[in-house]
């Protein structure tokens, strides 16, 4: 028994510590009840029920109206949220949840293990593609009484504790989605969940409005009357409302990188870049291996040593996320610092280059490859600059290529690009968020699977060695391996740990305080 | 114009117009089609996760794993009997999407087309009675400036001066959200939020109504029949008014015309930079998504709308000039 198995089973006796770490995150201010907290919503999603759509502005606002079983320190450490306590069995495979008391739903329904059940072994099992590549290893769900729920894993899975936020598995009402089609159940227009805020009024093209639930199961929370999400879709509008104080809060990509600065210069307004350990993005030059001479280790090798990193994070991003070191972001467990990609070094590049026989031309051009830019807005129309400015200093010739979502979409699900920009959340752990851009068995036409092509049945067999493990110590070890060969291979170019400007007025308080920021509750969040 | 040709002329008019519609109707389903991306792949895309059962599932709940033809067939018999389908992306019906939208985007809309023709045709009716003055050149110089400045820009500088500098109005959105109006103070509120955006969308035609008057006002004033007027006695205003700006309305109606067909398309510049909920960003953003039924649906509404502003903006060439003849 490993020192982190019982870090995870004195996961409810930790709790209270932290909490104290919230109330001191408040700098002292006594909390205070009332006012409404006006935001932005960006892009507007088709559908506000998480599970059935899992866009991250879903997520966040989904968030204050759905939970989940736990939520998450910033370490990534289990924290209790509809569940006050967890055992896990000592061999691994039974995990047992006791739920808060008088926790009800927004329709007056109180909410049972029952609901608990439903919705992790029937609800995110259908709708979720996520929550079903782990929950279909739960053998058993079990509502034991009514305040206790057990789920029975069919082998050891020591990342199963992660998969419990609200953003993976929130608790929805049994009632309201037994016998109907999960995705069009009348419910998914008008989501009802546990929640501190309750759903009220969503105008297309608008807002979202949120009210307090008065049934909420925590006394005196929360503390907010209302939040409303403003629909604001061009960047600089957002912006001029967060300046103008018509919003109090921006999150994610509200606020471009660029912009970022004179916010932080701004008197009243606090910049956060906290809040995005539990999904860990990493952003990555995509190298679609089946193009020649991408095939060529040296030619990525040389590609990687070609690109400025820091330049990325500090001009690109203004300090927003830090520099990519490898395959495995810096906040997911079993980071390995050891393990390190090729760093930015102008002359090795062209020497691994001559090596692969690709001579300069006449024009100093020694391949051309096609690069598809990512349309996520402005600041990766300028990574994609500088990445073809970067790698024509060492001979190769990028040609960028402008296309809209849909058709970027298409294009990198199917393979067809030579590079382009990608970031994937990592979930907190290499199983969850790295595994499935690397082993060839996850080689798919579909987006976010191995769409590079990279095969190497050593890493293939180091992933499975390491999803299979139930020791962290055994997993570790696994890890650092298949670490150490993923830089020696750069399948791809990792360029950023990314994070997301946070940004809101100072009187608004305990805005950040877990791992997944922004997505939290928000039933300890007040104005001052 | 006889009168008695007007029915036969109608039902031919009506007959062409049906014809352009489904034509239209078709052509946007193939276009739409055309664009690569499907909604399936892009709702996964924008998950961040997928599986192909995920895909399947999507495709198969939206219509999509169905030949082309066969959609395209379930489409038009919708038209036809004015079903406009579902967006299985919303889960809504296209009708109620469009509907939520509607009076948003007429509203803004309707107040530009308005504030342009009126202030435009009054600038240009006065710039070409004071030709050669200060009046004439200050009002062709902001003219031109108004047409050549692009859209957004005016908004944004608009934002900035009104809302961030001077913090008099509303940077974005349609009303105050959160807080309880009365009827009056509700409407003097939306009219708060909606200057901006209105001004905006409205300063570009100002200036083609302005410009356009002047012009065809200072052709007509050099005409025979104003000579003759103006030597029989007849009062400068009169001749201003009845001779010389009658006389120039047939092109500031076909360009009313125009614009009054696209009143319905609302302005995706506008409805972006102000948040303005209306029907313009609901197609950008269903272009975006690859939403189909959506975007056919608004390309629907707005061709009819198109058609039958054509259809009326002849028929008033009609009623302002008798020496235009109907003929289907």
């Amino acid at each position: 028994m490993g020192l982190s198995r019982r870090g995870l089973l004195a996961g409810a006796a930790a709790a209270p510590l932290l909490m104290r770490v919230d109330d001191a995150l408040a700098q002292g201010i006594q909390p205070k009840r009332g006012g409404t907290l006006n935001s932005i919503v960006n892009p507007e999603p088709p559908i506000l029920h998480v599970g059935v759509n899992n866009q991250a502005p879903t997520l966040i606002v989904g968030g204050k109206i759905f939970q989940g079983l736990l939520r998450y320190s910033s370490k990534l450490e289990p924290l209790p949220e509809l569940a006050k306590s967890w055992e896990i069995s000592p061999d691994g495979l039974e995990y047992t949840f006791h739920l808060q008391e008088n926790v009800k739903f927004h329709d007056g329904q109180p909410m049972t293990a029952e609901d608990v059940v439903f919705s992790i072994m029937k609800f995110h099992m259908e709708v979720s593609p996520r929550a079903r590549g782990v929950f279909s290893r739960i053998k058993e769900g079990v509502a034991v009484d009514r305040n206790t729920a057990k789920f029975v894993l069919s082998a050891p899975f020591e990342p199963f504790l992660l998969m419990f936020d609200v953003t993976v598995s929130a608790i929805v009402p049994k009632h309201h989605f037994e016998g109907q089609d999960y995705r069009q159940a009348p419910v998914v227009q008008k989501p009802i969940g546990t929640g501190p805020f309750r759903f009220v009024e969503w105008q297309r093209g608008n807002f979202i409005r949120l009210e307090r639930f008065d049934g909420y199961w925590k006394p005196n929370q929360p503390y907010l009357d209302a939040i409303i999400y403003r629909v604001i879709p061009d960047s600089q509008s957002r912006r001029l409302a967060l300046e103008s104080g018509q919003v109090q809060l921006t999150q994610s990509n509200d606020i471009e990188p660029f912009d970022v600065p004179q916010m932080r210069a701004r008197p009243n307004l606090e910049v956060q870049t906290t809040g995005w350990e539990y999904f860990g993005p990493l952003m990555w030059l995509e190298l679609n291996h089946r193009v020649k001479p991408l095939d060529d280790v040296r030619v990525r090798k040389a590609l990687a040593h070609a690109v400025n990193r820091d330049f990325i994070a500090q001009r690109l991003w203004f300090g927003i996320g830090k520099p990519a070191t490898g395959p495995v972001a810096s906040s997911t467990r079993f980071h390995d610092a050891t393990a390190r990609m090729p760093s930015f070094d102008v002359n090795a590049a062209k020497k691994l280059l001559d090596e692969a026989g690709l001579k300069p031309n006449g024009q100093g051009v020694r391949f051309t490859i096609r690069h598809l830019s990512l349309p996520y807005g402005e600041v990766f129309t300028r990574l994609g600059e500088f990445l073809r400015q970067s790698l024509r200093q060492v001979g190769v010739d990028l040609q960028l290529e402008s296309v809209d979502v849909g058709t970027w979409a298409q294009r990198t699900a199917n393979w067809e690009f030579d590079t382009t920009i990608n970031y994937l959340y990592q979930y907190g752990d290499p199983t969850l968020g790295v595994e499935r851009s690397y082993v060839s068995t996850n080689i798919k036409k579909i987006l976010f699977s191995n769409v590079s092509g990279y095969a190497n049945p050593k890493v293939d067999e180091l992933f499975t060695q390491a999803r299979d493990a139930a020791e962290p110590a055994k997993r570790q070890e696994y890890f650092t391996a298949v670490q150490k060969i993923l830089v020696e291979d750069v399948p791809l170019v990792w360029l950023l740990e990314m994070a997301f400007p946070t940004i809101h007025e100072k009187r608004l308080h305990n805005v950040i305080t877990s791992g997944a920021g922004v997505h939290a509750s928000f039933d300890d969040v007040f104005l001052a | 114009m006889e009168v008695s040709k007007l029915p036969a002329y109608l039902a031919a008019r009506l007959v062409k117009a049906a014809i352009v519609v489904l034509a239209i109707v078709i052509c946007n389903f193939f276009l739409i089609h055309a664009a690569p991306g499907d909604p399936a792949s892009i709702i996964a895309g924008q998950s961040g996760a997928a599986d192909a059962k995920f895909l399947e599932q999507l495709r198969a709940q939206f219509g999509l794993d169905q030949p082309l033809y066969v959609q395209l067939w379930l489409y038009l018999k919708g038209v036809l009997t004015l079903d406009l389908g579902f967006s299985h992306r919303q889960q809504m019906p296209v009708s109620t999407l469009l509907w939520e939208r509607l009076p948003a985007t007429l509203l803004l809309t309707g107040s530009a087309f308005v504030f342009a023709l009126v202030v435009g045709v009054s600038m240009g009716a006065l710039a070409a009675k004071r030709v050669g003055t200060w009046w004439d050149s200050i009002i062709t110089v902001l003219a031109l400036v108004f047409y050549a400045t692009p859209l957004f820009w005016v908004g944004l500088m608009l934002v900035l001066l009104f809302s961030v500098a001077l913090e008099w109005l509303p940077s974005f959105g349609m009303a105050s959200v959160g807080v309880e109006l009365s009827g009056f103070q509700a409407a003097l509120d939306v009219g708060r939020h909606l200057i901006l955006p209105g001004l905006t969308l409205g300063l570009f035609y100002v200036a083609v109504y302005a410009r356009l008057t002047r012009a065809t006002m200072l052709e007509v004033a050099d005409q025979d029949f104003v000579r003759t007027a103006r030597a029989k006695g007849v009062p400068e205003g009169r001749i201003q008014r009845r001779h010389v700006l009658r006389n120039a309305l047939l092109p500031i109606i076909t360009f009313a015309g125009i614009q009054a067909g696209q009143v319905i398309g609302g302005s995706i510049l506008v409805e972006t930079v102000f948040a303005w909920p209306g029907i313009g960003r609901l197609a950008f953003d269903a272009l975006l998504a690859r939403d189909y039924q959506v975007l056919m649906g608004v390309f629907f509404c707005t061709s009819v709308m198109v058609v039958i502003f054509n259809l009326l903006t002849d028929l008033l060439y009609a009623i302002v000039d008798p020496r235009v003849e109907m003929a289907g």
